[in-house]
C-alpha cells in the first residue's frame, strides 16, 4: 500500500482520481454489456422454448381433453388417444431410472471415493466421457442384439428401460461424480477423525451432501430419454398397440408385480413420429397435442427433481 | 431422494392405469413390417380388438419391410405387413430358420407423381422421361426441366422422393430404372412423406412421388400427373384405373405375409380372415385401394388351402394385377 501511495505521490492526485474512474466507468460498461449479452441469450433460448411450446398448444388445443389420455390409438384421427403411449413411457421411464441411478450412483462413488489413481481407471474415466457422445441410434443396435436377443428380454419394456439405462448412464455418472467431488474435503476428514469407516463416510455424508447435484444429473439423463426415439424403434417398439402393460400395483398380495416388465409397449415420440408421418392432415393436430404432453411430462419431472432437491439442500447446514 | 422421485413416478402410473380396466391374459397377435401397409392393419387391428372385446391383442410395428421381414423370419412375429413381394434374401433368411409362410395380396397402391400446381407446363409424363429424371446417370447432370423434355422451361428441377430404406423407392426403381434401389442420389430424401408433400407444394419446380393416400389427404395443393401407361395412353392416379390395370407400372400391390405355424393358433387363423372379410371397406377408409372381391375370395382359399411361398420368387415384378398374382405358382 504505501509502495503505491509512494510511486504515484508526484502526480496530481486529482489525475490519478480521473484515471481510476475512468477505467471503473469502462469496467462498469463492459459489466453491463455482459448481463446484457447474458440476457439476450438466456431470454431468446427461453423465448423459443415458450413459442414452440405455445404453438404445440394452439395447434393441438381441438384435441385435449379427458378422451385424448384414455383413448388407445385409432385410424380415425377424432378418436385417437395416448392413452397407451403415456403409460408406457412412465414404465419405461421408471425402468430406466431403476437401473440408471443406483448403477450411476455406485459407479460415480466408486470413481471418487474408491478408486486407485492407476491407469485402469484413468482408461475407465475416459471411456464414460467419451460414452456420453455416442449417438442413441447405436445403443439401441446394442441393445437389439445384447438385450432383445442374447438375453431374450424381448421387445419389452425391460429391455426399452435396460437400453435407455445404459444411454444415460454416461450422463449421470459425471454429474453425480461433480456432485460428490463438491463436497468438502473437511466433511469427510472430520467424519474420519470421529472413527468412521469408509463407507460410513460415504452413506452418511458424502452421499446425501450430494444428492442434489446426483438428483439434477438423473434428471438430465432421464429428460434426454424421455424424448429418445431412436434406439426404442431399434428394439422394437410398436406402433399400434391397444392394451395396456399389466399394472405394477395390483390389489391383491404381493400387491407388486413385475410382469409389466416383459410386456409390449410403445412410448409418446413413437407416437407423436407415427402421428406426424400419416397422410391424413387430421393426424397433425393429434402430434401437436401429444407434443405438448410430452413437453409437460418433461416439465413436470424437472418440476419434482427441483422439489426434490429444493428439500434435501434444507437438510444441510453446514 | 430415491424414494421420493419414485413413490412420485409410481403414483402418476398407479393413477393413470386405475382409471382404465384390465383384461385378464389374453392371446396375442403380433404384427410389424411396412408403414405404407401400417394404416391398413392398424384399421383391422382396431376393428378386431373392438369385436374380440379384449380377448385377443394385436401389436403392430412400423420396422420397415425390410425390418419387419428381419423379424419375420427370426420368428418373432406372426404377420409381416410388406410393401414389396419378400426378397430372394429375405426367402432364404426364412427358409433357414425353418419359417414357411403364405403370401397375401390386401390392397393396391398408385405410387403417384407430383408437381406443383403453378407447374403449368406439365399434366403427363412418359416412363422413359421419369427415367431420365431419376436413373444414376441423371445425378449431377440432369439440373432443368428442358433436359428432359425440350417442351418444359429450362427451370431448376427440383426432386423429392422417399428415402433409400422404404418399399415405395424399392418399387419406383423397379419401375422406372428397371432395378430396384437404383437411383440417382442427389435428391431430397425423406422417410416422413409428408416432408415430400411439402417440397412439392412450397415450391414451383418440384417433382416428387409418394403413395396415394399422401397425395389423396392433400389434393387440393398439387398436381398429380398422369402417367403414360404401356399401352401409350395417358392415365391419372385413381381407384377406377388402379382396378382396371390402366394405372401401369406406378400401381403395386401391398401384401401381408403370415407365418403358417401361427396359422394354427386359432386368434391368428380369426384374425387373417378378419382381415381379407373386411379389407374392402377398411382400406377404402385410409384412402388405399381395395382389390376387387373376388381377389379377397381366392386369397381366402390360399389361407384355406395353406398354399404356401411367394409367387415372385424372389425379384420383384411391375404393373400385374392381383387375380394374376393370385394364380400364379408359388416358391418357397
Amino acid at each position: 500500500m504505501s509502495a503505491s501511495n509512494a510511486s504515484v505521490s508526484h502526480i496530481p492526485s486529482k489525475l490519478v482520481a480521473d484515471a481510476a474512474m475512468k477505467s471503473l466507468q469502462r469496467h462498469k460498461l463492459i459489466d453491463q454489456l455482459f448481463v446484457i449479452l447474458g440476457m439476450t441469450i438466456l431470454f431468446a433460448s427461453l423465448l423459443t422454448l415458450a413459442v414452440l411450446f405455445l404453438d404445440l398448444v394452439r395447434d393441438g388445443a381441438p384435441r385435449f381433453g379427458w378422451d385424448f389420455f384414455t383413448n388407445f390409438p385409432s385410424r380415425n384421427a377424432q378418436r385417437a388417444g395416448i392413452l397407451s403411449a403415456w403409460v408406457g413411457t412412465c414404465l419405461v421411464m421408471l425402468a430406466t431410472v431403476c437401473v440408471a441411478m443406483p448403477v450411476g450412483v455406485a459407479a460415480a462413488v466408486y470413481l471418487e471415493e474408491y478408486a486407485p489413481k492407476n491407469i485402469f481407471t484413468a482408461i475407465i474415466e475416459i471411456n464414460v466421457t467419451n460414452l456420453a457422445g455416442v449417438p442413441s441410434i447405436i445403443y439401441g443396435l446394442l441393445a437389439l442384439g445384447l438385450f432383445v436377443y442374447k438375453l431374450e428380454l424381448g421387445q419389452s419394456i425391460a429391455s426399452a428401460g435396460l437400453t435407455l439405462a445404459l444411454l444415460i448412464l454416461p450422463i449421470v455418472i459425471v454429474a453425480s461424480r461433480e456432485a460428490i467431488r463438491a463436497v468438502p474435503r473437511n466433511i469427510r476428514e472430520a467424519a474420519y477423525a470421529l472413527g468412521a469407516t469408509r463407507w460410513e463416510v460415504t452413506a452418511h455424508h458424502v452421499v446425501p451432501y450430494s444428492s442434489g447435484g446426483i438428483l439434477t444429473g438423473l434428471i438430465i439423463g432421464l429428460s434426454r430419454a424421455i424424448g429418445e426415439t431412436a434406439p426404442i424403434i431399434t428394439i422394437g417398439a410398436l406402433a399400434f398397440i391397444a392394451f395396456l402393460p399389466t399394472p405394477p400395483i395390483g390389489s391383491e398380495f404381493p400387491y407388486l408385480s413385475f410382469t409389466w416388465l416383459s410386456d409390449p409397449f410403445t412410448v409418446m415420440p413413437i407416437q407423436m413420429f407415427n402421428w406426424v408421418s400419416r397422410p391424413d392432415t387430421a393426424f397433425q393436430v393429434n402430434a401437436a397435442a401429444a407434443g405438448a404432453v410430452l413437453l409437460v411430462m418433461t416439465l413436470a419431472m424437472n418440476g419434482i427433481a427441483i422439489y426434490v432437491r429444493y428439500r434435501f439442500r434444507k437438510k444441510i447446514n453446514w | 431422494m430415491n424414494k421420493t422421485s419414485l413413490a412420485a413416478l409410481l403414483s402418476m402410473v398407479t393413477i393413470g392405469l386405475s382409471a382404465v380396466p384390465f383384461a385378464a391374459q389374453a392371446q396375442t397377435v403380433k404384427i410389424d413390417g411396412s408403414s405404407t401397409v401400417f394404416p391398413i392393419t392398424e384399421a383391422v387391428a382396431e376393428e378386431f380388438q373392438i369385436q374380440k372385446r379384449g380377448k385377443v391383442h394385436v401389436t403392430v410395428g412400423i420396422a420397415g419391410t425390410g425390418g419387419g421381414f428381419k423379424k419375420f423370419c427370426a420368428g418373432a412375429t406372426d404377420i409381416s405387413d410388406a410393401s414389396r413381394p419378400i426378397l430372394a434374401a429375405e426367402m432364404q433368411l426364412c427358409k433357414d430358420a425353418g419359417i414357411k409362410y403364405i403370401e397375401l395380396p390386401v390392397a393396391y397402391d398408385a405410387l403417384t407423381v407430383a408437381v406443383n400446381p403453378k407447374a403449368t407446363w406439365v399434366d403427363q409424363i412418359t416412363v422413359a422421361e421419369l427415367k431420365k429424371m431419376w436413373e444414376p446417370a441423371a445425378q449431377g447432370s440432369i439440373k432443368t426441366w428442358n433436359q428432359v423434355n425440350a417442351k418444359w422451361p429450362k427451370q431448376p428441377l427440383n426432386l423429392f422422393g422417399p428415402g433409400t430404406d422404404s418399399g415405395t423407392f424399392d418399387y419406383f426403381t423397379e419401375a422406372v430404372n428397371g432395378k430396384a434401389k437404383s437411383s440417382r442420389g442427389d435428391f431430397t430424401a425423406s422417410e416422413d412423406d409428408n416432408v415430400l408433400v411439402q417440397g412439392v407444394t412450397q415450391d414451383q419446380n418440384a417433382l416428387a412421388y409418394f403413395g396415394f393416400a399422401y397425395y389423396a389427404a392433400n389434393a387440393g395443393k398439387m398436381k398429380a400427373l398422369k402417367v403414360v401407361n404401356s399401352a401409350g395412353q395417358a392415365v391419372g392416379p385413381s381407384d377406377v384405373a388402379v382396378l382396371d390395370g390402366s394405372y401401369n407400372p406406378l400401381s403395386r400391390p401391398l401384401f401381408i405375409y403370415v407365418n403358417v405355424d401361427s396359422l394354427k393358433k386359432p386368434e391368428v387363423k380369426e384374425f387373417v380372415d378378419f382381415y381379407l372379410s373386411n379389407a374392402q371397406s377398411l382400406v377404402k377408409e385410409v384412402k388405399y385401394v381395395p382389390l376387387a372381391p373376388a381377389a379377397y375370395q381366392m386369397a381366402k382359399e390360399h389361407v384355406k388351402n395353406g398354399k404356401l411361398g411367394t409367387v415372385f420368387g424372389g425379384v420383384s415384378k411391375v404393373g400385374l394385377k392381383v387375380e394374376d398374382l393370385l394364380k400364379m405358382e408359388a416358391k418357397q
